[in-house]
């Protein structure tokens, strides 16, 4: 017993967060990450101090106008500044698919790491649902919830947390499955430490880096099917400014205005090489045991 | 061979509790239309008798559960329901469609494996070095990029630009459909590439340090007659389960480049049935692909069994 007291004592010393062999800020990827998804992020929250032009307000006198020095990417059918709607589009882009990761990141790795650690028929039941949801192509389910539950942003969420959790249920299940049968979980237990506390105090900020890895490109994908739904026709209703109606409003005129259809769609390369980088630099912080 | 294929009737008996569960969803997708589904069909000034009738047709005026009795056993009939915009069964409408939708998918795989193949190869003979970076800054783009945009961009530059291959369309000849869907295919193939170059690259790079490719080298091996015969077919095996993974991906992808390109596919038809609000093609369709998601991942299975002897999903570990 009392081996176990110390063994216990021992594991709950155990380093919470894996070390990272250099500072954050001497990783070069993780600060090519932060740096253009922060300036994304400043853009769009400061797009109304850096236009002059309204995103919405139409001026059909201006309209299909080229590049010049008064529209610096030209404007659209309706005569508003695409390089505005292109700033203000980022506000909608980038606040849905930060936000669209919050519900499947909670609930599926909440519903992951517990049939990970008590197994059983609970386990079960949560893998099979999963099963289930991964049979479904991402976009067949996103585009018809979106189209059921009527287009708009409340609907976007809804749509990608019924479909992306699993992803986050089979991360921490394997987490997990691998994570309880380490000597400091099985100590902590010994110790007579409550299966709650352990979860939370000691297994949770040890296996949710790799949740949060995943996340980086969880958003990317949620940002493409933003647009790809705008795209649709199915997303963000118009004139909103959004990339991906952006996309489709240039598609129209791609024989002469080529730049109204190309540019959004440079935004989303973009936005999401400044994710992945974020995603690569912080699995090098937060797990350098697992580095190839 | 057979011995190591006993794993194939245990997985079908698992199958069946994902595909039930796929029945629930999309019967119920239609009950998550808020207020009655008829009125949500029809849009709000269609007359009360067209919603009476449209809610007998869809067995609405029934409890919920002998509506799911009723659908399951229209399914098992084969009978997916009447297309509410043409008037025919969905089920002809989705085994019209879905051979080109089949066609888009293989020729996609073809043209990726095609791509990535000797890519992956370029990387792994070379890991950290200029064209290793080379092939992952063109994986990072390509992950970065969404497909639909990669297809008009291609409309840009090949179609309208260059005038080598049509803006859209499935063409008229069997010739034809293959030109038709060559910038299509292409647009998918470069959505998959970015997961089977990487891979493709770590497994060849594994491969490269193994045993018997130094020996195979000690022996004189060297070159492209040594990749072929000792490193391809070896590395290949990893990528065939992550294809398979990914392919399911790769049918959502299809279904909007489809919409792109105009190509009278699966895709065509759920997008198309989406903006008339014919819920029974749109049902029929998503259970359609479910299911074909489902026979893929058997199929992978089967292969990655078939073409590894190493591999025996019959015994214990993966019961």
């Amino acid at each position: 017993m009392t081996t176990a007291v110390v063994r216990a004592s021992r594991a709950m010393r155990r380093p919470v967060r894996s070390r990272a062999l250099k500072p954050w800020y001497r990783n070069g990827t993780l600060v090519a990450g932060l740096v253009i998804v922060g300036l994304l992020v400043l853009v769009a929250l400061l797009a109304p101090l850096l236009t002059p032009y309204d995103p919405i307000a139409q001026d059909l006198e201006h309209a299909l106008a080229s590049p010049s020095g008064a529209h610096w990417l030209g404007t659209d059918k309706y005569g508003r500044d695409v390089l505005t709607r292109l700033m203000y589009g980022a506000r909608i882009d980038l606040r849905v698919g930060f936000l669209a990761v919050l519900i499947p990141f909670v609930v599926g790795s909440v519903l992951g790491a517990l049939a990970g650690y008590f197994g059983g028929w609970f386990d079960t039941v949560v893998m099979r649902v999963v099963d289930v949801f991964f049979a479904f192509p991402f976009y067949v389910l996103v585009i018809v919830l979106v189209f059921v539950l009527g287009a708009g942003e409340s609907s976007i969420y809804l749509a990608i947390a019924t479909v992306s959790w699993v992803s986050y249920a089979k991360i921490l299940r394997g987490e997990l499955l691998v994570a309880k049968k380490q000597d400091w979980v099985i100590a902590a237990r010994l110790g007579g430490m409550s299966h709650g506390r352990i979860l939370l105090r000691h297994i949770a900020p040890n296996v949710l880096s790799q949740a949060l890895i995943y996340a980086m490109s969880d958003i990317v994908m949620d940002i493409m099917a933003i647009v790809t739904l705008g795209y649709l026709g199915l997303g963000i209703a118009p004139p909103t400014a959004e990339w991906g109606s952006m996309i489709l409003d240039g598609q129209e005129f791609i024989t002469t205005q080529w730049q109204q259809a190309t540019i959004p769609g440079l935004a989303v390369v973009v936005t999401s090489l400044g994710l992945s980088f974020l995603g690569d630099g912080l699995s090098d912080l937060l797990t350098p045991e697992r580095r190839r | 061979m057979l011995d190591r294929l006993r794993f194939v009737p245990g997985r079908l008996l698992q199958a069946i509790p994902v595909l039930f569960g796929v029945t629930l969803i999309v019967f119920f997708m239609v009950h998550l239309l808020p207020g009655n589904p008829a009125v949500a069909i029809l849009g709000q000034t269609a007359t009360p008798e067209r919603v009476a009738a449209l809610s007998k047709q869809l067995g609405l005026d029934q409890p919920l559960w002998d509506q799911y009795l009723l659908f399951m056993k229209h399914l098992f009939q084969g009978n997916l329901g009447t297309s509410i915009t043409y008037q025919r069964p969905v089920s002809e409408l989705v085994f019209q469609d879905f051979p080109i939708t089949l066609s888009l998918l293989l020729f996609a795989l073809v043209l990726s494996l095609a791509i990535s193949v000797p890519l992956a190869a370029l990387a792994a003979t070379a890991p950290g070095r200029g064209r290793d970076l080379g092939v992952r800054a063109f994986t990072l783009l390509g992950q970065g990029m969404p497909q639909f945009w990669v297809g008009i961009m291609l409309i840009l530059l090949l179609a309208v630009k260059a005038g080598l291959f049509p803006v859209g369309g499935y063409g008229e000849t069997w010739g034809e459909h293959w030109y038709y869907l060559f910038l299509p295919a292409l647009t998918l193939a470069i959505a998959m590439c970015p997961t089977v170059i990487r891979s493709l690259r770590a497994s060849t790079i594994n491969v490269l340090g193994s045993d018997y490719v130094g020996t195979a080298r000690s022996k004189g091996a060297a070159g492209a007659g040594l990749f072929r015969l000792h490193v391809l077919r070896n590395a290949a095996i990893p990528t065939v389960s992550i294809v398979g993974v990914n392919l399911g991906y790769l049918i959502g992808g299809t279904l909007v480049i489809e919409k792109v390109f105009a190509v009278p596919g699966l895709g065509s038809l759920m997008i198309n049935a989406i903006l008339a609000r014919d819920f029974p093609t749109i049902q029929a369709v998503a259970l359609f692909v479910a299911l074909f998601v489902i026979v893929i991942g058997i199929l992978t299975d089967v292969v990655y069994t078939a073409i590894d002897p190493r591999v025996d999903l019959s015994s214990k570990e993966f019961a």
